[in-house]
């Protein structure tokens, strides 16, 4: 499966650009190998110190064998829980002939040799990492095991087709004698090889196993290091007062009351706040109750009720048409039936369990930065534009991510930092409490839609017509983008181009739509309806908003599963027949569709008190539908008891990572759906921690149950596909229940007599 | 100066006594496996145990526990050898980001010094105290199962076995007033 964001990773190389081999002082032999497609150029980190205290020389490299035999990798991607660490560990483990578990892991900084080829600048996101590493990383591990191979016919005087790789070693098979990696890594130096074919699948070891992760352990016995743990010597800690609300400007401050604690470092201005160093988080956040601080008038006009009546208002009136194909009015005339219907889905925060943070030290003319962030590069170009230091003088270190889910696409977190950094000689962790978090996102948009479908006299759906009116995600970070990275297009954009499909994505381009996100899995359905239109009435931009896991898909599709599950019932159709009629014939989402009626038994009644929905998505180029289970009491009120997915994402990597990331998407969209949203009040955010923002807890975790269509197709997203159908697949159970619609969300605003 | 246990070790601290034992913790004894996620108990991911009991250490003035024995998650596993419970997570593959599972293992710890062999329902009454965003929470409870069967093989689960007392969510989890089978 192809997109237009994938291109092919491997070409026919030149090994010249491909291969640099470099001794590192320490006598490790470090072969670094560059992605084909990516950027050229290796920075040296120079002298960096090792966990067992000894030194050596990295340069930049995705593979590293020392002569002490630690082989170890780069993790050029973020490990934000999604697996990477792991599903890259594979990958390359595979191809270099040694199991993953033996494998050094090391988490890359900011580089142009670590640029995504998917999204063409250095970031963790899209459901992209599997996708655009599958070639690249196995073939960069399988050059190494052939330099090694080479190295070690050379040094028996062997034939080649005598020496096998296997578990961190070449033997001879022949007479059995062996060397290790480690002693062959000198001598691989000066070999040059030919790009070598890949395994067959057939004879696949570490991919397509539920390999172990490899951080696990490091996460069950606190050793894990996440940004907000980074401590380095002499370095203080800070807290930031920020604008209450949308609009404030800041005044004026007033830090004598604070300053008495001698613990407290400095108080000053940064752009539109004001920052707190202390000795410590503590010290800083006590400090920071004692400055007062004057903000001029928030935007009363960002209020929540008069949001929600602008976008009703705006969604009853003609917007910009992105596609349109058939006779709506035809259709209309002679409708059986016809259905009109608004939907509501709320801003949402992203909520990461590590709140955001940034620590930043600028010295010598450098600035260094460790942060949680899913993209380096941007952190650094961030760095860039507040220092003016050049791009070689940057250095951004990525850390653990305690939850990513997009949010740490921005660099707000690292911007404060490098502010504050600026005005102090030492290193500086800014750390956000919650409530900063919560009030200081970039939210998902709000999104409202009007609907229209009929159906005809047969009992067919005969016409869709859905017009939505939401805030642009690229609006605000596309121009950013466009001047950093003008190669790139607004990266999330270009994802989108390529999943709305080239005919759609040209329309959308000739109708100056600048963000496709906005519209992406409403504007092409699955189903084939004759008569269908989509409009978009793009909202101006008072809020800030970011991508938020899976984007637009996560509105859109709650919209469009639960409109056609409306339809469908308008038709007297059994929601998963009228599905199936409506695919495209041939289509991968059909054999998603049937796994998941099938596992879920859909066509044997559930037991009594127990309801059905179910709900498809295409997203990241994957398919995964979802039938949810629920059981709704009058006195304990709505449970999600099971949810039964199916989801083909191409060839797997690591199965179990697949649906842990498919539990995981249904957990996160489930909280959303039941009782999460964000309003805003005068311009200021209501909420502020997790019992007004209240996530789904363990009693309320529904059993679910993940099957994966086999494919040799190549992989395709895993990280977000399982998120956009669980609220439509509820919503539709929901309606199986109690006859009634859910058309805005979160749950537990429009059905409180549903919910405790 | 106030005087701690930790992890079996005697440390001094000077910091005020209203300092939440959290921000002792990872900022004066440089232990940073216990995390902040909320500062007001809703999250859990800041639990330790104090005395054997888990307690939010966020909301927890350190002045509290001074000579009393506090144990976080650095100190669980023994000489190098992970407990049961930390081997369960990773058998059962529980980590993704990660951050909460070091709050989520102290309170499993808790229940199972109380409860050998919990059921679900023990299980999820005490750790709905514990968030997790990357929603672990059905492996989470396979690794308890698991873990608490290593521990106690032999043992059935009692037929009136003790209700695992449901962590509170806005106030501290006080050391438990049942007492053991």
């Amino acid at each position: 499966m192809t997109s237009s964001t994938t291109r092919d990773p491997n070409p026919g190389v030149n090994r010249r650009d491909f291969l640099r081999i470099a001794m590192s002082a320490g006598g490790a032999l470090v072969l670094e190998i560059s992605i084909p497609g990516c950027g050229g150029g290796f920075k040296s980190f120079g002298m960096v110190k090792r966990a067992d205290g000894g030194a050596e020389f990295v340069p930049n490299a995705f593979i590293k064998i020392g002569t002490d035999d630690k082989v170890s990798f780069v993790l050029d991607r973020v490990e934000m829980g999604q697996g990477t660490m792991t599903s890259s560990a594979q990958l390359v483990a595979e191809e270099l002939e040694i199991a993953p578990a033996e494998l050094g892991v090391e988490l890359a900084g900011s580089s142009a040799a670590y640029v995504n080829n998917a999204l063409q600048i250095q970031l963790t996101g899209g459901s992209t990492s599997v996708v655009s590493s599958f070639t690249p990383l196995r073939t960069a591990a399988a050059v190494a095991r052939e330099m090694l191979r080479t190295a070690a016919s050379r040094t028996w005087g062997a034939p080649l087709s005598e020496c096998k790789a296997e578990n961190g070693a070449i033997i001879h098979v022949p007479s059995g004698k062996s060397l290790r990696y480690g002693a062959l890594a000198k001598m691989a130096a000066g070999i040059e090889v030919e790009t070598p074919k890949l395994k067959e699948p057939k004879d696949w070891k570490y991919i397509g196993k539920p390999v172990t992760r490899r951080d696990a352990r490091m996460k069950v016995d606190g050793s894990a290091l996440y940004g907000i743990d980074v401590v380095l010597p002499n370095m203080r800690t800070a807290v930031i007062l920020r604008a209450p609300g949308v609009g404030a400007k800041l005044q004026g401050f007033k830090a004598q009351e604070a300053l008495k604690d001698p613990g407290v470092e400095a108080v000053f201005e940064i752009p539109n706040a004001v920052a707190i160093v202390a000795k410590s988080y503590w010290r800083a956040r006590k400090a920071a109750e004692k400055v007062v601080v004057t903000w001029s008038a928030t935007d009363a006009g960002v209020d929540s009720e008069l949001l929600g009546a602008a976008y009703r208002e705006r969604v009853g009136r003609e917007a910009a048409v992105i596609h349109q194909i058939g006779d709506e009015d035809a259709a209309t005339k002679n409708a059986a039936k016809k259905i009109e219907a608004v939907y509501e889905l709320p801003y949402l925060a992203h909520a990461t369990m590590e709140p955001q943070n940034a620590t930043a030290w600028v010295h010598d003319g450098k600035c260094d930065v460790w942060a949680p962030t899913q993209s380096p590069s941007l952190a650094a170009e961030v760095v860039r534009r507040v220092t003016g230091l050049s791009m070689g003088d940057i250095s951004v270190k990525q850390t653990l991510v305690g939850g990513g889910f997009g949010r740490r696409i921005q660099q707000d977190y690292v911007e404060e930092a490098v502010h504050v950094a600026m005005r102090v000689k030492y290193p500086v962790k800014v750390v956000w409490s919650r409530e900063d978090d919560m009030k200081n996102d970039g939210y998902r948009p709000k999104a409202t839609s009007a609907l229209r479908g009929t159906v005809d006299k047969d009992g067919n759906i005969s016409s869709w017509s859905h017009r939505i009116a939401t805030q642009s995600i690229v609006a605000q970070s596309g121009a950013f983008l466009a001047a950093f990275a003008p190669q790139a297009t607004p990266i999330v954009a270009k994802m989108q181009m390529g999943a709305l499909g080239g005919g759609l994505a040209g329309l959308a381009a000739r109708g100056g739509i600048t963000d496709p996100t906005s519209i992406e899995g409403a504007a092409e359905l699955p189903y084939e309806i004759p008569a269908f239109k989509i409009e978009l009435a793009p909202i101006e931009p008072l809020i800030t908003v970011g991508s938020w896991r899976s984007v637009g898909v996560s509105h859109t599709i709650f919209v469009v599963e639960c409109f056609i599950d409306e339809l469908a019932n308008a038709a007297g159709q059994d929601p998963l027949e009228a599905r199936r009629k409506l695919m495209k014939k041939g289509s991968p989402g059909l054999r998603v569709l049937d796994l998941a009626a099938e596992k879920a038994g859909w066509s044997t009644p559930a037991r009594a008190g127990l309801f059905r929905g179910i709900a498809i998505a295409k997203a990241f180029n994957s398919w995964c539908a979802e039938v949810a289970e629920v059981s709704v009491d009058p006195v304990r009120g709505l449970k999600v008891e099971r949810v039964v997915a199916a989801i083909d994402c191409g060839t797997v990597v690591n199965p179990d990572i697949v649906r842990m990331q498919v539990e995981s998407s249904i957990a996160y969209g489930l909280s959303a759906a039941m009782r999460q949203e964000i309003t805003f009040k005068k311009g200021v955010v209501e909420q502020s921690n997790f019992h007004d923002f209240p996530p789904l807890r363990i009693h309320e975790m529904p059993v679910v149950e993940v099957h994966i269509v086999d494919s040799q197709e190549p992989p395709t997203g895993v990280g977000e596909p399982g998120l956009p159908p669980i609220a439509p697949a509820v919503a539709n159970a929901i309606f199986a229940a109690t006859g009634k619609r859910i058309r805005r969300l979160p749950f537990s605003v429009s059905a409180k007599e549903l919910l405790r | 100066m106030i005087e701690l246990t930790v992890n079996g070790l005697p440390r001094t601290v000077d910091v005020p006594p209203d300092t939440p034992l959290l921000w002792v913790l990872r900022e004066e004894l440089g232990l940073n496996g216990t995390k902040f996620g909320c500062g007001i108990a809703q999250c859990g991911a800041c639990t330790v145990h104090v005395n054997g009991e888990p307690v939010r250490s966020c909301v927890t003035p350190v002045g509290e526990v001074e000579k009393k024995g506090i144990l976080t998650i650095e100190g669980v596993a023994t000489d190098g050898n992970l407990h049961p419970l930390q081997q369960a997570w990773i058998d059962e593959n529980v980590p993704q980001c990660g951050y909460c599972q070091s709050g989520q293992i102290m309170s499993a710890l808790g229940l199972l010094k109380r409860v050998p062999r919990p059921t679900d329902e023990d299980i999820d009454a005490v750790l709905s105290g514990n968030i997790c965003r990357c929603g672990t929470y059905c492996r989470i409870r396979k690794a308890v199962h698991r873990a608490a069967e290593n521990m106690s093989p032999d043992a059935s689960k009692p037929p009136d076995a003790p209700k695992a007392k449901p962590a509170a969510q806005t106030e501290r989890v006080h050391p438990s007033k049942q007492g053991q089978p």
